[in-house]
């Protein structure tokens, strides 16, 4: 049995908004254990990024953790004091930004910014801390970094600032990572890199990293088991393996085909999920996903929201219905009717237009 | 604190020099202007000398004795070429006086006077943004901003004389003359107290609310959220990872500033009696004195040039984005 080393229990992050309580996080259990990689995926704006900055109190203004427990390794994260949450920060847990362009400081040397995450904490002296950050620049993969500590964040390219990005965040060699769509804003050849990159360090230094993205792919390639979250709450969780091949709920599942795959056969087109995610501020009632499940009975409209319920092994999902429930033709015609109203329109258009001009 | 490395110091260097003599053509052009516009106004240096309207006869013998009766253009070259001797001329109303000793007795009081108050701005001014804004939306913020905007509504003639009602009548007849503050003249130090708050006052304000607005939005960037997230002490946020971004576009402002204070009030040195450069340049215009007008036009422009050379040097070192061009 590993060693747990964040349990979350029941987290409710709000943001008390002129328009009313935004319930940005609403009652998230989760644990991460020692060396694991945990996936968070979901849409924008489901709660993802506000879970991670809850677990480091870092959560904008106006927003506030209301109610739940945080424990690190048994300490209760929620009622550290100021001095036991800054040092906290950064040492137990560090965190990667989604932006490496706007998370550097821009006016202050790369060197420098990785030297004082770790001169900020007790492990490394200042002299020790000076000399690794080579030695940490050089483990994510930049060249020269002899040279390049003393450069400014606006020398380095996209993909180099994410690396120091990741150099700082292992700097004091945390025991958890929070990567916050690390590979967002980088292209396609530099995200390989840092994911396996990252793969890499894991597996090196045996730093459990939490993954928190809408990326299907990064989670396959990267994570050992997957949260995923909609409206502020965990909607499904389980092995990696089992969420790819038996998803659960119809938002995973939805999610899942939402995403190219070669391995299909070509007639199946992608299915958009159709609608958007609701107001947090004024959720619909019932099942929180029924406006655009494709599968909704009337149960997911009246009843209170249905609990996480055991779907398999080390799988939990939040759902009336259940995809092991669906018929074939049941799947059929929702992609059907998912592709009639929007998705054959668009798939449709282009093709005529590029044969219209060849043609001519 | 930047370490800068040879190849930028030497394009420093000729930045410098090369901006240096860009005042030269920014000079010649200054001067052009005023002397067109200065002909252009009504009026003569001789319209009421003494009080009185003098003779035809006199004024004909002072415009030949200055030059007057050339053709402008000619006079222009004149002035031009005596400029590039360093010689700008002889007063009109004060006889045998030249201009560059009516601007080196005038300019120190205002010059004083001037650097007091910008020395006074930066702490003040800076100080209230920056507490301000990291203390936004409590009672601090609130009392700063409040008097933000009163010293910025407030003309500083009407500032002036409250504070000789209170400092200097008030203060004296409630002490019995033992403590009140001098409300006019220039000697002992605390003659500069009211005239230099006097003057600071409207610069604090906008220096105070710029640093707050900059401030506030540099809070929210990302990379002070990285700041805390690596554990920073706040402290070293607040100086390292917030000031050093959001006093930038404070630094641009206070090139213009510096300006603006070291070349005078009339309002300021006519309340308080200051024989300074800002009242000199008033009674130039008024009687016409045309050497001292451009006199003191010209050194206003160097003034001016010289102090927004200064911050775009100061931006090479806090600011390693910026590049010489």
């Amino acid at each position: 049995m590993p060693q747990t080393l964040l349990q979350v229990e029941d987290l409710h992050t709000q943001f008390f908004t002129s328009r009313g309580v935004v319930r940005a996080v609403d009652g998230v259990t989760f644990h991460v254990d020692a060396g694991e990689t945990l996936g968070v995926v979901g849409e924008s704006g489901c709660g993802k990024t506000m879970t991670a900055l809850s677990i480091l109190r870092l959560v904008p203004d106006p927003g506030k953790i209301t109610s739940g427990r945080i424990l690190f390794r048994g300490r209760e994260v929620t009622k550290m004091t100021d001095e036991e949450i800054r040092d906290f920060r950064g040492n137990d847990v560090a965190m990667i930004f989604q932006d490496p362009m706007t998370s550097l400081n821009p006016v202050t040397k790369i060197g420098r910014q990785i030297e004082e995450a770790m001169t900020a904490h007790e492990r490394f002296t200042e002299t020790l801390a000076r000399g690794r950050v080579i030695e940490l620049l050089k483990r994510v993969r930049v060249p020269a970094a002899e040279s390049r500590v003393n450069d400014y964040p606006h020398q380095f390219s996209g993909g180099m600032r994410q690396r120091a990005m990741i150099a700082m965040g292992l700097s004091n060699e945390p025991s958890l990572l929070i990567a916050d769509e690390p590979t967002t804003a980088l292209d396609v050849t530099v995200q390989a890199q840092i994911i396996q990159l990252m793969k890499q360090l894991n597996r090196e230094l045996g730093t459990a990293m939490m993954l928190i993205t809408h990326n299907m792919a990064l989670v396959a390639s990267l994570c050992q088991r997957v949260v995923v979250m909609y409206a502020g709450r965990i909607v499904e969780e389980g092995p990696v393996e089992q969420i790819f091949n038996s998803p659960q709920h119809p938002y995973t599942w939805s999610l899942l085909r939402s995403v190219p795959r070669v391995d299909e056969a070509r007639k199946d087109r992608l299915v958009s999920i159709r609608g958007l995610p609701p107001d947090l501020s004024n959720p619909p009632p019932g099942c929180k996903f029924h406006p655009r499940c494709p599968f909704v009975i009337d149960k997911c409209k009246t009843d209170p929201e249905p609990s996480l319920s055991e779907v398999g092994v080390n799988q939990v999902a939040r759902c009336w219905v259940l995809m092991r429930n669906v018929t074939e033709e049941g799947v059929e015609a929702a992609k059907a009717s998912a592709l009639s109203k929007d998705a054959a329109a668009k798939l449709k258009a282009p093709v005529m237009e590029v044969e219209g001009n060849a043609g001519g | 604190m930047t370490a800068i490395t040879s190849t930028r110091a030497g394009s420093l260097a000729i930045f410098i020099v090369r901006r240096i003599l860009w005042m030269i053509p920014i000079l010649f052009f200054v001067i052009l202007i005023t002397f067109t516009l200065m002909h252009l106004a009504p009026g003569s240096p001789w319209d009421k000398a003494g009080g009185r309207q003098l003779s035809d006869t006199v004024v004909n013998n002072l415009n030949i004795r200055y030059g007057l009766n050339k053709p402008v253009p000619q006079q222009f070259l004149l002035y031009i070429t005596s400029v590039i001797h360093f010689d700008f001329g002889l007063s009109y109303q004060y006889q045998g006086k030249t201009v560059s000793n009516l601007l080196l007795e005038s300019w120190p009081y205002t010059a004083t006077i001037g650097v007091l108050a910008f020395l006074l701005i930066i702490p003040v001014g800076v100080g209230l943004g920056v507490l301000a804004a990291l203390r936004q939306n409590t009672r601090i913020d609130y009392i700063t901003m409040g008097f933000a905007t009163v010293a910025a509504s407030f003309p500083n003639f009407v500032i002036g004389a409250l504070m000789v009602v209170a400092f200097s009548v008030l203060s004296y007849k409630a002490t019995g003359g033992n403590f009140f503050l001098p409300a006019a003249g220039f000697g002992a130090d605390d003659h500069l107290i009211m005239p230099v708050i006097t003057l600071a006052l409207l610069p604090i304000a906008y220096t105070a609310r710029l640093t707050r607005a900059s401030t506030l939005e540099t809070i929210r960037q990302d990379f002070v959220r990285t700041a805390w997230a690596k554990g920073l002490p706040e402290r070293l946020v607040v100086i390292r990872h917030i000031l050093k971004n959001s006093l930038i576009p404070v630094v641009t402002t206070l090139g213009p500033t510096f300006a603006f204070l070291v070349t005078g009030s009339v309002i300021v040195e006519t309340v308080f009696s200051i024989p300074g450069i800002g009242r000199a340049f008033v009674v130039a215009i008024e009687s016409r004195d045309y050497p001292m007008i451009l006199g003191t036009t010209v050194l206003f422009s160097l003034v001016i040039a010289v102090a927004n050379l200064v911050v775009d040097v100061a931006y090479v070192f806090i600011d390693p984005r910026v590049r010489l061009t």
